[in-house]
């Protein structure tokens, strides 16, 4: 088997080596460049990935990859390809979630990851160098990103900032309007944790039907100042416009606001719910994806990505690498969820918890909404 | 004729009846021949996506399929206690011939539907399954508590036939009980039967302010001389070519607070800073919106009646003694009335179906049952729904376009 | 030489207040255009006596429509005052007029039942029902459609639907009704008839009519007058027998009915006729009715069944004679129409009554024709 030669020699060598030695191995397998279909999140996320990941592999194979924006829909496309009988996509960036429904229903493969995925330089196997939770049965994590409230600093006094997630359900003190993601996810532990509840028992507190009503009591008290959104392209928009104090974001596209864009946002780390998001393969596609997987995952990639976007890596041997941002040259330390002053009060997104009970809280959100 | 009985032939003899009936079958093959490709096309693109979608709606195949053995061995459950081992058994084979298929996924989808819970009830048990030894039922009730309550069982004994009416009753807010009776789901997760509503009366505004805007425009193009009718049917069909997306989001830029309209509402003291109008991300956004991308759908019809309509007749009426008003009342109204039925039909039935107009300007509050189509579809994965929802509406279209047909006729509807 | 029917309406026109009561319409020097550059009608006078049938009667684009038109109120006049019974009209608007029109394509509003058609003007008059419904089955009666009130417009004949728009025009008891080209969309045998019914409930009513046509058989058969329009101005107006027999001009003598056209220029005069050297070379005596003095151009106009064909002996009937080479014949039945050619014109036609003992012309025969100079007008180049 060609990945277990590969493997050898890799563990034999030094970086360089295995650099050199994947690039030998890619060029020998793929004497014709193949197209590959990559789904994956679009605007700054996918641009970090063309950086880091899709120029170098085209460049050393002569593949072709074609980028498709389709990760917010990603199940849905998965499983009507499927259902269709004509997968065209190769390789997928999905959240957990979606990964352990895609991969209970057969769509996407099982992942071998120590057999998969490159070792760290200093011979760490890939079930070690991962973060929790980051190899899933049928998912390999590349990042952790976060979930935050972000506030535009012109939109309060320099000795009035807002600093916790208390002070996103404080109108008094901190008005105008928020910007939320229109789901129940992060509303709800948010909600929680800004009524006083521990963030070590958001989620026991939401499988019971007084804690769920704890969340949404406390939402009503902001509902009316709330502009929902749906497109993470939104809330940096709607907070640059200032139509909106506070906006709920992924992290990443507030960095990219700030440092591209030199908008005056902050990010309240406080109560950051944070979440991996990575690969999965759909069935079948294993072997035409499999040197793209194991050269996309390796540490020295998942480091380079953090040069383009304020996304942590998903391996603890790339958080050594991580240095500036590509094109301001910013430190990326501090921006990143995993730095640890912003980690402080972090929250891991139950993803079984949501995979039970997202379908009802959906439904009980919008209808919330609705009144 | 008369005198003979004898069938009428033709020169060669063979009956008239045969020999028409000859000719015309072989015309009637040529036009079938001629339309072949649309209704192949129909066929592919519309009659079958329509079926599919309902018999979505209903079926229910996962319980039977992926739990055979479990449904057998509940045959003969008394339905008062959380069953025996002989089910506990039947379970864990049926769970993990389905790990080793990996396909348990959409039987864990479906139960969750029915109870929050039951996917990470099956996807985490049958996990744990390699390493239990029988008896199982204790092992299994403690690998997940839903395994011991009675209700989870009364529902996997429910769903254990193909078709289901879960789907449309969830469509209405309605529920079964884990005993069969269908019940009105808990106020908090009321959402749909509103959500229709609000699409229905906020088709009909948007219907209606479409035909008092198209109205008087339609009139213009109709009577004004071909040289400005011309320039203004340009005008009213611009937004024809120009994206929907940009339409909308053109709208976005006019309405929002620090939009366009409020900042000369602003600029001219109308409004104060701080007290700018919240006109999109909402019903308004949704009407204002809506109703000018659907506007030419209300003028096509309107002007394609109103052209037909001699100048003549209003003379008539005028110089019969009418007032101008009364004349138009009278004459010219009734008469455009096919026109503004046309319209009005398309218009209500296109902004029915309409959802990302809505998805964009709406918000929370303007939003239409169409947008839940779309997010059961791309989001929440339950398609049932999703096609229980849309069968729901295709209904009410049918029955509207029956009611318009009967009352004003359908060929009636013409677009310019 | 001045024809004395002109000499009248002139007379009336130039309106001496004795007889203005018994004027019920009148233009004065209308004038009419759409553009500001062209204008449509000019400088149009005529005044209708109460009772009268006046017919304006021209090609399509002469000013008729708009005349009739800026009657009813739906053109305003560029200049120029429209008077009804002694009264300006101008600011009134047209459901005011209480005038009856009859549309080009009828008009009737086809919503409506034929009885709701008719009952319409009485309703806007707030007439009572009883009295709507009395009027409304007279006016029937009077177009014989007493069966036709509950059917639509849709479901008459073309004629029926002429009637009903008849009807309809005179159920309020208009004193005066327009009608724009009303028998244009019927064949012509439902034309005949038509004319014949309007006629006889003008007759019957004393209603005072004008009416619009460009076919020149419709208006002599109906007008008491016709005025004949020709690129807004009025060549002529004058009763239907003087039209036809002293035309005035040129166009009005080419517009009503058949005339063999010579032209050439006058070369003498002699006491109330003149000569005129053809163009040909033939000199032909006629009556001056438009030209100038000796050496001007003129048209001289004859009415084919004016000629006669001579057998030799009654040679001294007709005091212009030619002879004639024979092109064409066509038999018509009741008469046959023969071209000729003769002093030059070859497209000049000669009308022949079927009688007997006319012999049979062949085309090259050479004959002998002549035309009372009496009926030979000279009129404008």
């Amino acid at each position: 088997m060609k990945s277990i030669i590969r493997k050898r020699v890799v563990k034999g060598t030094g970086v360089a080596v295995a650099g050199l030695s994947a690039l030998a191995v890619a060029v020998a397998a793929h004497a014709e460049g193949q197209t590959l279909n990559i789904v994956s999140w679009g605007g700054a996320y996918s641009m970090s990935q063309e950086r880091a990941y899709h120029e170098p592999w085209m460049e050393m194979t002569g593949d072709e990859i074609v980028n498709i924006d389709q990760s917010a829909n990603a199940l849905a496309g998965l499983r009507s390809q499927s259902q269709a009988g004509n997968v065209t996509w190769d390789l997928v960036d999905m959240l957990p979630a979606d990964a352990m429904i895609a991969c209970a229903e057969g769509l996407i493969e099982p992942l071998d990851h120590d057999e998969l995925l490159a070792d760290a330089p200093d011979g760490t196997p890939p079930s070690e160098d991962f973060v929790d939770g980051a190899l899933g049965e049928c998912f390999v994590a590349s990042i952790v990103y976060s979930n935050i409230v972000a506030f535009n600093s012109d939109m309060f006094p320099e000795d009035a900032q807002p600093s916790t997630i208390e002070d996103v359900f404080d109108l008094e003190n901190y008005p105008g309007q928020r910007a939320l993601m229109r789901r129940p996810i992060n509303n709800l532990e948010w909600a929680l944790i800004a009524d006083g509840v521990d963030r070590d028992d958001v989620y026991d507190m939401l499988e019971t039907e007084e804690g769920i009503q704890r969340a949404f009591d406390k939402l009503d008290t902001i509902k009316d100042s709330v502009i929902w959104w749906e497109e993470g392209a939104q809330p940096p928009q709607l907070l640059a416009d200032q139509e909106v104090a506070f906006a709920s974001a992924y992290n990443g596209r507030i960095f990219d606001a700030m440092v591209s864009e030199n908008q005056p946002f902050e990010i309240i780390w406080d109560a950051q719910v944070f979440e991996l998001d990575g690969w999965v393969v759909p069935t079948g596609k294993l072997d035409k994806v499999r040197d793209y997987l194991y050269f996309a995952t390796d540490t020295q990639r998942l480091a380079d990505q953090a040069q383009y976007i304020s996304y942590g890596p998903a391996r603890l041997s790339s958080s050594d690498l991580v240095s500036t941002h590509a094109e301001s040259g910013i430190e990326m330390e501090t921006h990143m969820p995993t730095y640890e002053p912003n980690f402080a009060t972090a929250i891991q997104k139950d993803d079984e918890f949501w995979a039970d009970y997202l379908d009802e809280l959906s439904q009980r959100f919008d209808a919330w909404l609705a009144q | 004729m008369s005198d003979s009985a004898a069938p009428l032939t033709t020169a060669d003899g063979v009956p008239l009846k045969v020999s028409l009936r000859r000719a015309v079958r072989r015309s009637k093959f040529k036009a079938l021949l001629l339309v072949s490709p649309l209704l192949l096309f129909l066929m592919i693109a519309f009659v079958i996506p329509i079926f599919e979608m309902l018999s979505r709606s209903v079926a229910n195949p996962e319980v039977v399929n992926h739990l055979p053995r479990t449904v057998a061995a509940l045959e003969d459950w008394d339905r008062q206690d959380v069953p025996g081992e002989p089910v506990f058994e039947a379970l864990v084979e049926d769970l993990l011939e389905g790990q080793e298929a990996r396909n348990l996924g959409l039987l864990a989808s479906r139960l969750n539907y029915e109870r929050s819970g039951m996917r990470s009830a099956i996807n985490r048990t049958a996990r744990g399954l390699r390493t239990m030894d029988p008896p199982y039922r204790e092992g299994v009730i403690e690998a997940n508590a839903r395994w011991g309550e009675l209700d989870t069982w009364k529902i996997i004994q429910r769903e254990a036939r193909l078709y289901t009416p879960s789907y449309y009753l969830a469509a209405v807010d309605r529920q079964l009980s884990p005993d069969g009776q269908i019940t009105r789901a808990p106020d908090n997760l009321q959402i749909h039967v509103n959500l229709f509503w609000r699409t229905f009366w906020m088709s009909g505004l948007i219907t209606l302010m479409t035909l008092l805007l198209g109205y008087p425009i339609a009139f213009l193009l109709a009577s004004l001389p071909l040289r400005h009718s011309n320039l203004l049917m340009i005008l009213v069909l611009l937004p024809f070519w120009t994206s929907l997306l940009v339409r909308t989001t053109t709208w976005i830029a006019i309405l929002q607070s620090q939009g366009v309209l409020n900042d000369v509402m602003v600029f001219l003291g109308v409004i104060a800073d701080e007290a700018r109008w919240q006109m999109i991300h909402n019903k308004i956004g949704t009407v204002v919106a809506m109703t000018h991308i659907l506007l030419p759908f209300m003028i096509l019809p309107l002007y394609s009646v109103m052209k037909t309509i001699p100048p003549s007749y209003m003379r008539a009426a005028r110089s019969l003694g009418g007032k101008p008003f009364l004349s138009f009342r009278r004459v010219y109204f009734p008469l455009t009335i096919p026109g503004m039925a046309a319209g009005g039909i398309l218009v209500f039935i296109l902004s029915i179906g309409y959802y990302i107009t809505p998805a964009l300007v709406g918000g929370q509050s303007g939003r239409f049952i169409t947008n839940y189509i779309a997010y059961h579809m791309q989001t929440s994965l339950n398609w049932g729904l999703a096609a229980a929802i849309a069968s729901i509406l295709l209904l009410v279209v049918v029955v509207f376009y029956m009611v318009f047909n009967r009352l004003i006729g359908v060929d009636k509807v013409k677009l310019g | 030489m001045i024809d004395t029917s002109e000499a009248e309406s002139v007379a009336s026109a130039t309106s001496d207040q004795a007889d203005a009561h018994e004027i019920f319409a009148r233009f004065t020097n209308v004038q009419k255009s759409y553009d500001g550059v062209e204008l449509v009608v000019k400088d149009f006078n005529l005044d209708i006596r109460k009772g009268e049938f006046v017919t304006l009667l021209g090609p399509s684009g002469s000013g008729k429509t708009t005349c009739l038109m800026m009657m009813a109120g739906f053109e305003t006049p560029t200049h120029g005052e429209i008077l009804l019974k002694g009264e300006p009209i101008s600011g009134l608007p047209p459901h005011k007029r209480g005038i009856g029109m009859v549309f080009q394509n009828y008009a009737l509003f086809p919503h409506m039942t034929v009885a709701e058609n008719l009952a319409f003007p009485l309703e806007v008059r707030h007439l009572s029902k009883a009295q709507t419904k009395e009027k409304v089955a007279r006016a029937l009666a009077m177009v014989r459609l007493e069966e036709f009130g509950d059917r639509r417009p849709a479901q008459l004949s073309g004629g029926q639907q002429q009637r009903v728009a008849l009807a309809r025009a005179l159920v309020f008891e208009p004193e005066l009704v327009l009608m724009d080209e009303p028998l244009g969309a019927l064949d012509k045998n439902l034309r005949e008839e038509m004319q014949y019914e309007i006629k006889r409930i003008h007759a019957s009513l004393g209603v005072t009519m004008i009416y619009v046509t460009h076919d020149q058989t419709e208006a002599l058969t109906m007008s008491d007058r016709i005025a004949v329009f020709n690129d807004g101005v009025v060549q002529q107006l004058a009763s239907p027998d003087e039209l036809y027999e002293r035309p005035e001009n040129a166009f009005v003598a080419y517009f009503i009915g058949e005339n063999n056209r010579l032209l050439g220029e006058v070369s003498e005069r002699v006491g109330d006729d003149c000569k005129v050297r053809l163009d040909s070379g033939d000199t032909v005596i006629a009556k001056p009715v438009a030209v100038g003095g000796v050496g001007s151009r003129t048209t001289l106009s004859l009415r084919p069944e004016r000629v006669s064909i001579l057998h030799g002996d009654a040679a001294e009937q007709f005091d212009n004679q030619f002879t004639a080479t024979v092109q064409e014949v066509i038999y018509l039945g009741d008469h046959l129409r023969t071209r000729l050619s003769v002093c030059g014109n070859d497209e000049f036609i000669l009308k022949t009554p079927n009688a007997q003992g006319f012999g049979v012309m062949r085309p090259g025969q050479q004959i002998q024709v002549g035309w009372s100079s009496a009926d030979c007008r000279a009129l404008d180049a």
